[in-house]
């Protein structure tokens, strides 16, 4: 019998199967952070249940921190609340807390691979749909709503229901300048924003074992856009270089065997996919969202779609009127009023340096309002700072942040006030995600760059050759 | 839910992709409790402006949307097309839903963390198909009152024309509806198999507890 990698650690993590479809699935690492947690704490305290496996678990502050004048704390007194309530549930349960005043503190995607504390074959949750980002180190990762984050503290597992298996094969390269977030995107943009939904999806092909780790992790990390609460990769040489010397990576003693383990984690060849779906990285330009889904997108060097070629012409007229643009706009032509860098999609160390070759020696155009980018961790940041990318960034205008999500849902002061038009780097254009009434165009973080330089959009193919 | 049958005004919102910051936008994520979000259910589109927790007085309210009209107002079942709740993870979606008084949700197709968040909650979800959906989002927005019936124990929905419409669901979800189930406890009961299974891997897969 042939498995897919899915049908493995789904298999490895079985503890019982229900007289329903579904299984009792055993729950390796859990990953908490200030929003989706405190009633899960509440509700143990209710029931005076204890936490299964305090070891497994890691939090951090991220969704509604400060990324500037840190040292004057949370000024928002819920905010403040909703942090200080994390603190407290961590230090009564003794759970280790990555929090502001700690360089490791970031957003909870970017710091559970960075640490290691996300690895191969494990079964991964948080209390955030974007959890699916760590499928990119071949583990199987997906967002969870509250209850669930108490079911886990409380018993280690979860009753879930397998999902089915997707396949995603994208032949070829990518042509230069253009990146997993545009592949992603277009990958959306052809399966719709429900087309994964009940399934799990594995990435495989040239152009998927072609990218980094941190470039798989964008594409894994939008796989919840598709609709499937999980995207997975195959373990290969890639995903070993880059987990070499994390801070929490099994010992010296294990380490052999682990890696053993891993190796393993890979779809057998010829195992059955319920879907395939075979994409041409070739076709790939780099692509704007114009609409207020992810699957509205189009390459930066086309139109805004006519009412003609629409399935929901209803649809097509309110998300039209929300954004402010008109049928057939050249996607060149929209001005911007700011630039995001930074969220779980895009804030590692590649994506900023992607945006600072665009960045530098140039200046964010008079247009734009604001410019900010926020690094994804007090790591990526230090890093980033020891390669100076923090002055290409500040000596062209941009505001150099601390980490955390910031606009790309704004909880915290980072948001669009109404109208304002967004070159964000973020995963989701949903109506009022980065503000109320904010218009969101997702792009790769060096398209985004190159919009703050022009004051809009532009391709970075045509940008860079110019340069 | 503790009745088998339920009666209710529909409220249709005709659109796909009803996403979950649409439904509780992210200011009101700042509350640690599980109840309050009823008043700013679908608040973008409710007010004109925006508000927050602890500051939600003298708004006007969007004329044109359906939650601030008679009789959907009042309504307790939810009708929308395809892929509601996709999005954020966040539960919060579903105790506005629930906070506002909206007991069933109807739809086409459900994003795959909302449904495991509603089941969690008891909030009844119904798929329905895209005919019929269409015709109830219409009908129910040209009537002065729509109420339906849906039996839960036949699987039944009756339209106000007393039109009969069968749907499926899943056994275990309709008990853990039906029986208010306390699903960490039902877990529990399998206590000895998870340690079971712990001393397995603390031998197959030892670097997951052993640091050192």
């Amino acid at each position: 019998m042939k498995h897919t990698l899915y049908d493995k650690i789904w298999a490895d993590h079985c503890i019982h199967e229900n007289e329903d479809k579904s299984s009792l699935i055993y729950i390796d690492r859990h990953l908490i952070h200030e929003v989706t947690s405190p009633q899960a704490f509440d509700g143990l305290d209710i029931k005076k249940r204890d936490i299964w496996n305090k070891q497994s678990i890691m939090a951090t502050t991220d969704h509604n921190v400060p990324t500037i004048n840190r040292d004057k704390g949370i000024t928002d007194p819920v905010s403040k609340i909703q942090v200080e309530t994390l603190r407290d549930n961590c230090k009564k349960h003794n759970i280790e807390l990555y929090d502001l005043d700690n360089i490791k503190q970031g957003i909870v995607h970017v710091i559970g691979p960075e640490l290691g504390m996300t690895q191969p074959g494990m079964t991964l949750v948080c209390g955030d749909s974007h959890t699916s980002t760590h499928g990119a180190l071949a583990s199987l990762a997906f967002g969870i709503g509250t209850s669930d984050v108490e079911h886990v503290l409380a018993t280690q597992c979860l009753n879930l229901t397998k999902d089915k298996n997707f396949k995603i094969h994208v032949n070829g390269k990518l042509k230069p300048f253009v990146t997993s977030k545009d592949l992603i995107l277009y990958i959306i943009g052809k399966i719709g924003t429900s087309g994964g939904t009940g399934f799990t999806i594995e990435y495989a092909g040239e152009a998927i074992t072609d990218l980094s780790i941190e470039s798989r992790m964008t594409m894994c990390n939008m796989t919840i856009e598709a609709g499937a609460k999980s995207g997975l990769m195959a373990f290969d040489k890639t995903t070993h270089d880059y987990l070499k010397d994390r801070e929490f990576l099994p010992s010296k003693k294990h380490y052999d065997n682990a890696l053993k383990y891993w190796e393993s984690l890979v779809s057998d060849e010829s195992a059955h996919f319920d879907r395939t779906e075979v994409f041409d990285a070739n076709d790939v330009e780099p692509q704007v969202t114009w609409g207020t889904s992810p699957e509205m997108v189009t390459p930066v060097d086309s139109k805004i779609p006519t009412p003609d070629t629409v399935t929901n012409e209803e649809e097509y007229i309110d998300t039209l009127k929300y954004m402010g643009l008109e049928p057939g706009v050249e996607i060149n032509s929209i001005s911007l009023d700011k630039i995001f860098i930074g969220s779980c999609t895009n804030s590692r160390i590649e994506d900023l340096r992607d945006a600072s070759q665009v960045v530098k020696g140039e200046k964010v155009s008079s247009s734009i309002k604001q410019a900010i980018v926020v690094p994804g961790s007090g790591l990526v940041k230090a890093q980033a700072e020891a390669e100076g990318l923090d002055k290409v960034f500040i000596d062209a205008g941009f505001e150099w942040r601390d980490p955390g999500c910031s606009m790309c849902l704004g909880m915290n002061d980072d948001f669009l006030q109404p109208y304002e038009r967004c070159a964000s780097t973020s995963n989701r254009n949903f109506q009022g995600r980065q503000g109320d009434k904010g218009r969101t165009h997702l792009v790769s973080p060096a398209m985004a760059a190159v919009a703050g330089i022009k004051g809009h959009f532009y391709n970075v193919k045509e940008f860079m050759n110019e340069k | 839910m503790k009745n088998n049958n339920f009666q209710g005004q529909v409220i249709p919102i005709n659109r796909d992709n009803v996403d979950t910051d649409l439904i509780i936008p992210k200011q009101y994520l700042k509350s640690i409790k599980k109840s309050g979000f009823g008043p700013f259910l679908f608040d973008s589109l409710r007010y004109t402006t925006t508000a927050t927790l602890d500051s939600n007085s003298d708004r006007t309210e969007v004329s044109s949307f359906i939650l601030n009209q008679t009789p959907y107002k009042k309504g307790t079942i939810l009708i929308a097309k395809s892929n509601f709740g996709c999005g954020s993870s966040r539960e919060h979606a579903v105790w506005a839903i629930q906070n506002y008084g909206i007991n069933i949700v109807i739809a086409e197709s459900f994003a795959d963390i909302f449904t495991r968040n509603s089941y969690a909650n008891g909030l009844l979800l119904i798929c329905l198909d895209k005919n019929i959906i269409a015709k109830i989002i219409n009908d129910a927005l040209s009537s002065d009152s729509y109420k339906i019936k849906v039996h839960l124990e036949s699987n039944i929905i009756t339209l106000p024309n007393e039109e009969n419409i069968s749907f499926t669901i899943d056994d275990s979800y309709k008990e853990r509806i039906l029986n208010n189930l306390d699903d960490i406890e039902l877990t529990l009961q399998y206590k000895n198999k998870i340690t079971e299974y712990e001393n397995k891997i603390k031998q197959t897969k030892p670097w997951l507890f052993d640091n050192e």
